[in-house]
């Protein structure tokens, strides 16, 4: 089981203080949060994609490939990358990179993202959203895949010979998850490639994931993936932590009600009761986490919010010293010992290899000569099978 | 009574009115009362549950804005998802219906009704605001695919000492109990459940099951953009 923290990017006036962080803090405190999980043993760092204000990840890949230079074991990820925004080709060559810089510490999550205005400043349309997510992620896959793509879809201009590069590390590519609150589709896309599934679960009654995260498990086994209980399931919570629960309460009121999205609405207590939030004592937290396995089955990853709403850099750290000190350690060994043992480890890098390879060696591609034209011909690999011939369009 | 006998009609009455008697809720009761007499000379026994939403706005108002929905709402959608027939009562104020009243039903599930007989009713300080049940009302629960019967239920002062209302009343609860009796709901939910657009989740659930067999999921299984 891996336990992580995922942030939303949001740059949000501390309600307490008074004070909007600059951008360039925001984003200074966010290398700082994740190089905190990583020294209190945290798993996982995800980061999500926007691009507009109040937000300031628009570029995740180049964010976390500087916070994997930085870390040491430290897995980065995406809390959404956009599969429909992005380009695919993009995608595949930018998280291949990623996953090289990182030496395979990294997978990413894909989401489809709400913001409707987003989506025609990247010339998409949000009513075509979910056919466009379905296509961008089969094309993805082909494309970390095979050394050379001939491709024709609806939503983006065609392909014709086109190798993606660099290959993913060791040719394995970078682990894939799909994150959904409510759409079968992607439920089914996840299981039908074997990849992960993820619930943000922050927001909604449980029983809609409840019943999305069953669907996908009976499809992971219908696709012939491994049974029920093998599927991969990651999930959201959030989280504030005290060394008593009266603390805990006190300080973190002020930024709850006046947290964007659920803020000015439900009070807290509510809201502790209907959702996954847990504000209170270490012992507290790591009861309530304990009892999401119990809704949703045995899972894989579990990523808690803990740096939105306006907190400051010293309270996130504080609050990361509770969550890999205190809280964390205490899930692992419980989570241990009460999950079922056919629950299979979250996907690494190291496993995937060893799925893949046994004791072989990796294959590590090595691309054939310029031809002159900086392209390397009908073969772009030196080991590329004949069958593999890029056939490049008349110009 | 027999071992076929029919089970109780399961009757919900959503008031939007503030204070406690309304006049709103008076005028709900009425045509609850006569519902349950004229179903009793058809042989049929009544259940019904009452939703005062003045007790549940924050929790309406909470779920607008959050969509978090409060244990007492679920429970409160939960009864309406269930019911045979649904009486639906509001003051009119500035010309159009309590917003309480319509917040409500802009957090429902938009499945959730679907061919439901419905008896709507308004209550108004002025005979000028006659026309809001049919003007704006009715609009909401053709949205939501409900069946609002023929006959609108408005009383302003002046109604509260006319026979009219009464016998207004009386054409309403004969249209309602007849439309519930031929178990319209149940019918379409049987026949022809699948051939209204459902989304995951619009219908809390009980909307359908996951759709196996169409354009998108061949695509989210690897198949192409239709």
């Amino acid at each position: 089981m891996q336990f992580g923290i995922f942030s939303v990017s949001d740059i949000t006036r501390d309600p307490v203080s008074g004070e909007t962080p600059t951008e360039a803090a925001r984003i200074d405190a966010i290398v700082r949060i994740a190089q905190k999980a990583d020294e209190v043993g945290l798993d996982v760092f995800a980061i999500g994609e926007h691009h507009n204000p109040p937000f300031f990840s628009s570029s995740p890949t180049t964010l976390l490939a500087f916070i994997s230079a930085t870390t040491k074991k430290l897995i980065v990820s995406t809390a959404t990358t956009l599969i429909t925004t992005n380009d695919p080709v993009r995608i595949a060559e930018e998280y291949a990179m990623l996953q090289h810089l990182s030496k395979g510490r990294m997978d990413l999550m894909l989401g489809r993202g709400n913001t409707a205005p987003v989506y025609p400043w990247f010339g998409q349309d949000i009513r075509q959203s979910l056919p466009l997510a379905l296509e961008h992620y089969n094309l993805l896959h082909r494309l970390w895949r095979e050394d050379v793509v001939d491709w024709e879809g609806k939503y983006r201009t065609p392909l014709q010979g086109f190798t993606s590069v660099p290959r993913p590390l060791d040719d394995v590519p970078p682990f894939v998850w799909h994150g959904s609150i409510r759409t079968p589709e992607i439920a089914e896309q996840a299981a039908y490639y074997g990849d992960g599934f993820f619930a943000n679960n922050i927001f909604w009654p449980k029983e809609h994931y409840v019943r999305l995260i069953r669907f996908y498990r009976q499809r992971y086994a219908y696709y012939g993936h491994g049974t029920e209980k093998q599927a991969i399931v990651g999930l959201g919570g959030q989280a504030y932590i005290a060394r008593n629960s009266q603390d805990a309460i006190r300080e973190f009121r002020p930024y709850f009600d006046d947290a964007p999205v659920y803020g000015h609405g439900p009070t807290m207590e509510d809201f502790m009761e209907m959702t996954p939030l847990s504000v209170g004592s270490p012992q507290e937290v790591i009861d309530k986490t304990l009892t999401f396995r119990e809704n949703f089955g045995d899972y894989q990853r579990q990523l808690f919010l803990m740096d939105h709403a306006g907190l400051p850099l010293p309270t996130v750290l504080d609050q990361l010293e509770l969550l890999g000190g205190e809280v964390v350690p205490v899930l692992r060994k419980e989570t241990e010992a009460r999950q079922d043992p056919e629950t299979p480890a979250a996907p690494t890098h190291a496993s995937l290899v060893k799925a893949k390879y046994g004791d072989q060696a990796p294959r590590q591609p090595r691309p054939n000569a310029n031809r002159g034209d900086n392209v390397t011909g009908g073969s772009p690999y030196q080991d590329s099978s004949a069958e593999t011939q890029a056939d490049y369009p008349d110009l | 009574m027999n071992s076929t006998a029919p089970d109780p009609f399961k009757l919900v009455i959503v008031s939007a009115g503030t204070s406690d008697p309304s006049s709103t809720r008076l005028l709900a009761d009425r045509i609850s009362d006569r519902t349950c007499e004229l179903a009793a000379c058809h042989g049929q026994t009544v259940t019904s549950t009452v939703l005062e939403l003045r007790e549940i706005a924050a929790d309406i108002a909470s779920a607008l804005v959050s969509q978090l929905t409060s244990p007492r709402l679920r429970a409160a959608i939960a009864a309406l998802g269930e019911a045979d027939g649904i009486i639906a009562s509001t003051p009119v104020y500035k010309a159009g219906p309590s917003g309480l009243f319509t917040s409500f039903f802009d957090i429902l599930d938009d499945d959730l009704i679907i061919a439901r007989p419905v008896v709507l009713a308004a209550t108004a300080g002025t005979a000028r605001h006659g026309l809001v049940i049919d003007d704006q009302m009715r609009s909401m629960f053709a949205y939501l695919r409900a069946l609002v019967i023929p006959t609108s239920l408005f009383a302003a002062p002046e109604d509260w000492g006319d026979p009219g209302l009464n016998k207004r009343i009386d054409r309403a609860a004969v249209e309602f109990v007849l439309l519930m009796e031929s178990g319209f709901a149940r019918k379409i939910r049987d026949a022809s459940w699948e051939s209204y657009q459902h989304e995951y989740g619009s219908a809390g659930g009980t909307e359908t099951d996951i759709e196996l067999d169409t354009d998108l999921m061949r695509l989210a299984a690897g198949g192409g953009a239709g």
